[in-house]
């Protein structure tokens, strides 16, 4: 699917990256802790996180992920977006806790890389 | 192929184009019930040549410029927009190619079409020829940036073939701060980009990348900073990550998975997990950490590039 459509099922906000949201959605990772998605993420993954810090852009473009969407209406903070625009990478919210927001992503084929 | 028969970009590019990728969707619309000596003003104000006319959501015409001028010309008295504006109000859809405006354009003569969209026939947009030549020129552009870019990645890309020599080795290295949070990542993110540019497979990039990235991590949580330097061959990729202290105690601790010594700030920013060497052990085709308490920490990593099929994941 693409993360057009999914921004538009799920109502999720677009943060960063406005036209970048053409891209094939291969699946989603959930977590909070970097180097568990640097370990166990794929390309072109959705990923579901809390952390709100610069450093989330350059883990997805290290795995070429599809783009991060931020849970729980976190917002991004303004380096994140900063950061995510010069590399291309959707960041999006939802006031959706990651429980809720996985089940809903899961109902609409977007399912985990295992 | 003659020239006659020779189908131009901008021929390819009139049915590639969607009118509603080059209408101008902030519409200015006017009531009918605003008079004619106002029009001058509101379109030398808002810079336009037409506007829809719309009866509170409905679409009743059309009054442009050239409506003006026939009124001026015609000396007539001041009256309101709706005896003037042209009623015969022609459409054209968002999702149809521009080739479908340009006929339009040629077939009435008109300077200016309202773009509705097909289902709910509400009004998006309005389209003229200056913006026709306008979206073009754009797409235009975008091609020839396109063009130059893939000329450009082309020249790189084949730029171990192109050195004549028996051995090519290309060195990078970048400098990482400690404790600079907000700079960690680009080291490795830089490389990455690097990588790419040379061709190398995206596989191979990818596992490089994140072996790096933990490593410049480790830089930036553990020490007062290190350096990153990268040696690249067409075979092989060696990543040297070397700091000056504070050295680690126990080496086959580390190593284990979830061992961590990060403090409980670093934890909450999702680092320090004790995954980090064991990443990097699983991107590389080789792996060697040596470290002298007080002098420092050396890291070695080794990815070959025969290695492709393998995943960073596995």
């Amino acid at each position: 699917m693409k993360l057009t459509e999914l921004i538009q099922k799920l109502n999720l906000s677009v943060r960063s990256a406005k036209t970048h949201l053409d891209r094939e959605v291969t699946g989603g990772y959930a977590s909070d802790l970097l180097s568990d998605v640097l370990a166990n993420s794929e390309e072109g993954n959705l990923w579901i996180t809390l952390q709100i810090h610069q450093n989330i852009v350059g883990v997805a473009s290290m795995k070429d992920l599809a783009g991060i969407i931020l849970v729980n209406n976190r917002e991004p903070e303004p380096e994140t977006l900063e950061k995510a625009e010069l590399e291309k990478l959707p960041i999006m919210v939802t006031e959706m806790p990651t429980f809720e927001l996985v089940g809903k992503l899961y109902s609409l084929g977007i399912v985990g890389t295992k | 192929m003659t020239p006659d028969n020779k189908i131009s970009r901008i021929q390819e590019l009139v049915y590639e184009i969607r009118i509603g990728e080059v209408m101008q969707s902030d519409v200015i619309t006017i009531s009918p019930q605003t008079h004619m000596s106002e029009l001058r003003k509101i379109l030398r104000e808002k810079r336009i040549s037409g506007a829809p006319v719309m009866d509170g959501d409905e679409m009743v015409g059309i009054i442009s410029i050239e409506d003006f001028i026939k009124w001026l010309a015609d000396r007539e008295h001041d009256c309101p927009i709706s005896e003037k504006m042209s009623k015969d109000v022609q459409t054209l859809y968002a999702d149809e190619p521009l080739t479908q405006a340009v006929n339009k354009f040629e077939r009435f003569g008109f300077g200016r079409f309202a773009v509705i969209d097909r289902q709910s026939r509400r009004l998006l947009g309005i389209i003229t020829k200056g913006d026709i030549v306008e979206g073009l020129l754009k797409k235009l552009e975008i091609d020839h940036y396109k063009e130059e870019e893939e000329i450009y990645c082309r020249r790189v890309e084949h730029f171990f073939e192109d050195i004549l020599a028996d051995k090519v080795v290309l060195l990078f290295q970048y400098d990482v701060a400690g404790h600079d949070f907000k700079r960690a990542g680009e080291g490795a993110s830089r490389l990455k980009a690097s990588l790419k540019r040379l061709g190398l497979d995206p596989q191979i990039v990818r596992r490089v990348a994140i072996a790096t990235y933990e490593a410049e991590m480790n830089l930036v949580i553990y020490t007062d900073g290190g350096q990153i330097r990268a040696r690249v061959e067409p075979h092989e990729i060696f990543v040297k990550v070397a700091d000056s202290g504070p050295g680690i105690p126990d080496i086959q601790k580390v190593l284990q998975p979830g061992y961590s010594t990060a403090p409980e700030w670093v934890r909450n920013l999702g680092f320090g997990a004790g995954m980090g060497l064991n990443n990097i052990f699983k991107c590389a085709s080789k792996m060697e950490l040596k470290s002298v308490v007080g002098k420092g920490t050396q890291l070695y990593i080794r990815i070959d590039t025969k290695d492709g099929a393998m995943s960073e994941t596995n």
